[in-house]
């Protein structure tokens, strides 16, 4: 295509991506090392029901005002919200290095710190469920594809309700199910030999029903995708492979993964990008006091009864910044491909 | 001097009763607010009005909307239905409007205890007070042998009891969940220990003491008698879990007890004809209750025309006007502020909250950090993982992050 032609043909969407991907990005920064003005504090007489009058603090409204006014955007912070505590905890991470003896200790100071927190689950949720979610999907996707035709139907339909079902609302049954009085929960209690036990006191038992969550949300899509890449397996390869005496293992090993690699890498992409921004089971689970995400930490900073813009803004460009990290290695093996090709 | 203001609204009310006033206004009113049932009556009555549109938005979510909602010019919503906590963040970002010049034209009918003023300046009128206080059930503790506990500590050997003699396995409920509740339920025990939040005249916290140390030991013994789940349970879990006959004690909003004898909204009957309330508990030998007072109130916004703060005045005094008593069901919901008003029984607990020394929430602009920070950092140490000490320090470490940000310290 000539330059000339692509760049016409590119525009609509480059404009578009400028307009709703760039600029809010931008924005975000702005807003993440501005931060609100000093307030102004000032004494009051305040009178209430209950208490009768009494003397409280509130803030100047007039004052304020002036100095919104004068500086809309708020006092100019550089990188101090990213180094607070909230964020990267920069001096807290250097007193845990210096004071801690050996490498637990460490890891326990690290894990008071919110964004190590839940870097710790975050991770841990990305690398157990995109793996997991890609094998169980492909396993659905050759079983349903050795069923009868007029049986795919209904089960396809069967196998996508767990996406089709909103993430909260597919959180939320399932946390009532393993409620200690719930039918998982006393089922496990039952298997276990003990009425005490309960999945939503334990943070490692937590951790595992979050896991087998976003396990069951995301298996359909890697489903439907494989799915359609086994329609476009080419018959003759397979039917060379059987001759060969290739048994149904090796058939999958070495002919039908190598096929579904490109879709592979496509599922482990966006799950990746997915997982990384984990934020419904948490909520749904009311599982803040187990595990806490990047996304969790942005909502709460967002629906405090004090909001705290900067505070989320930070996280949100940490949060950006951790996605292009994780899929750098998926996009440079692209890169290479697309480089090959040409 | 509540009980008493109280008593003098109800005189004044007989003398004006049967004014039923037709409601009209003049420009559109929308209302934003929290959703229980007193602030479902109070919402539906304003929707009475003719003359222009009324709208109504009651969710749980109310406080992460209503900031959003009226900073618009045009505000999106021309009223916020708050409580002492949630009104500092609109006082904080500017959002509401002054009401003097509203209430000497159209407040005829408000008394003068209902109006919240800020700097001299009316910024809110209340319709209901509220507070945590003890409820429990009869028939158990009887069953127990044990008396109606007035302080934690009998609480606790009553709990024990109940459980030594097998009737329950976990006796005790309270609003423990993680976040918002659980740090409401230290805000509570740390009054009654005679704990200050902030040290006198500045945005520096001191929860990090002595009263603090004490008041998550406390939590903890509590929380030893609570259903293994408790770090995931709401007041709406709590509640349910009390209704299912699982919880013999628990300190509970008054705005709630009514729903625990409601056979209709899943009470059991042995539960609905045993429960009973009384007033808030004290704590480690002192005389102020582990709790908190609270009012719920209506406000003005600011970025909006005169006309339609005119309208929204109108139509939100008629929502709270002593008309609405006349309900049968309505009087049961809340303690509530309105001329005219008899206490139920009901609002016993609220009342004993008032007249036995129960400090208000504290209106500060920079509570609602140190709140969040509570919230976030108390979990661990209510599961084990680490001492009360620690804790308290990462509170004030969270907070003091926070408040930098805000530009409070």
């Amino acid at each position: 295509m000539k330059h000339r032609t692509f760049f016409w043909f590119f525009l609509p969407t480059g404009l578009a991506m400028l307009l709703f991907i760039a600029a809010p990005i931008v924005s975000v920064v702005m807003q993440s090392v501005f931060a609100p003005h000093e307030a102004v504090l000032i004494e009051v007489e305040n009178c209430t029901p209950l208490s009768g009058c009494t003397t409280e603090t509130t803030i100047d409204q007039d004052a304020t005002r002036d100095l919104r006014e004068s500086a809309p955007l708020g006092r100019f912070v550089g990188l101090d919200v990213y180094l607070d505590r909230g964020h990267l905890a920069v001096s807290e991470f250097k007193e845990a290095w210096a004071t801690a003896e050996n490498w637990g200790q460490f890891f326990d100071s690290l894990g008071n710190l919110p964004f190590y927190r839940a870097m710790a689950f975050t991770l841990t949720f990305t690398f157990t469920v995109t793996p997991l979610l890609i094998a169980l999907g492909l396993t659905i996707a050759l079983a349903v594809n050795t069923l009868h035709r007029h049986l795919k139907g209904p089960l396809i339909f069967f196998s996508l309700l767990p996406m089709i079902v909103n993430p909260l609302l597919g959180s939320l049954i399932l946390f009532w199910m393993i409620d200690s009085r719930g039918v998982l929960g006393s089922l496990i209690q039952y298997l276990a030999n003990d009425p005490g036990l309960s999945l939503k006191a334990s943070t490692p038992l937590m951790w595992i029903s979050l896991i087998v969550y976003g396990v069951w949300h995301s298996a359909p899509f890697a489903f439907v995708v494989f799915y359609a890449g086994l329609q476009t397996l080419p018959q003759d390869q397979l039917e060379a492979a059987q001759i060969d005496g290739a048994t149904r293992w090796q058939q999958v090993r070495f002919v039908i993964i190598p096929h579904l690699m490109p879709l592979m890498t496509f599922v482990a992409l966006i799950q990746l990008m997915d997982n990384f921004r984990v934020l419904e089971p948490i909520v749904g689970f009311n599982a803040s006091a187990h595990a806490q995400s990047l996304s969790w930490i942005i909502l709460n900073d967002l629906s405090g009864e004090t909001q705290q813009l900067s505070a989320a803004s930070a996280t949100s460009v940490l949060t950006i910044i951790g996605v292009a990290i994780l899929l750098s290695p998926v996009l440079v093996r692209t890169w290479r491909d697309f480089k090959g090709k040409t | 001097m509540f009980l008493r203001s109280l008593a003098t609204a109800s005189s004044l009310a007989i003398l004006s009763a049967g004014a039923i006033q037709a409601c009209e206004i003049g420009a559109r009113v929308s209302i934003v607010g929290n959703e229980f049932p007193a602030i479902q009556t109070v919402g539906a009555v304003a929707q009475e009005c003719t003359g222009a549109e009324v709208k109504s938005n009651l969710t749980a979510d109310h406080q992460k909307i209503n900031l959003a909602g009226m900073q618009g010019n045009p505000a999106e919503y021309t009223t916020a239905i708050v409580a002492n906590s949630s009104i500092v963040a609109l006082i904080n970002e500017d959002v509401i409007r002054p009401l003097d010049d509203l209430v000497a034209k159209h407040g005829d009918g408000l008394a003068k205890n209902q109006l919240i003023t800020v700097n001299g300046k009316v910024m809110a009128v209340a319709f209901m007070a509220n507070a945590q206080h003890l409820t429990y059930r009869q028939d158990l503790l009887e069953e127990a042998g044990v008396a109606v506990p007035t302080t934690y500590e009998e609480m606790l050997e009553a709990a024990k009891t109940i459980r030594e003699k097998g009737i329950l396995e976990n006796p005790v409920g309270g609003p423990y969940a993680a976040g918002w509740n659980l740090a409401q339920e230290f805000n509570n025990m740390f009054l009654g220990y005679g704990g200050e939040h902030f040290k006198p005249g500045t945005a520096e916290p001191s929860v990090n003491s002595e009263a603090g140390v004490k008041t998550l030991e406390m939590m903890k013994a509590l929380s030893e008698y609570m259903n293994p789940d408790y770090l995931t349970h709401d007041s709406n879990a709590t509640s349910a879990e009390w209704k299912a006959g699982n919880v013999a004690l628990m300190h509970m909003w008054g705005s709630r007890v009514g729903r625990l004898k409601d056979t209709g909204d899943g009470a059991l009957e042995v539960v609905a004809n045993n429960t009973a309330i009384a007033g808030p508990l004290t704590v480690g030998g002192g005389d102020i209750p582990a709790s908190t007072l609270w009012w719920d109130g209506w406000t003005v916004a600011k970025n909006i025309s005169d006309a339609e703060a005119e309208a929204t005045f109108i139509a939100m005094k008629n929502g709270v006007s002593p008309e609405i008593l006349g309900k049968p069901e309505v009087p049961e919901q809340a303690v509530w502020l309105i001329e005219g008003y008899q206490p139920t029984e009901a609002a016993t607990g609220v009342f004993a909250a008032a007249n036995s020394g129960t400090k208000p929430y504290p209106m500060l602009p920079y509570m609602g950090l140190l709140h969040t920070a509570l919230g976030n950092e108390l979990a661990d140490f209510m599961q084990g993982k680490e001492s009360a000490e620690q804790a308290l320090k990462d509170v004030e470490a969270a907070y003091i992050a926070a408040a930098k940000e805000k530009g409070f310290l």
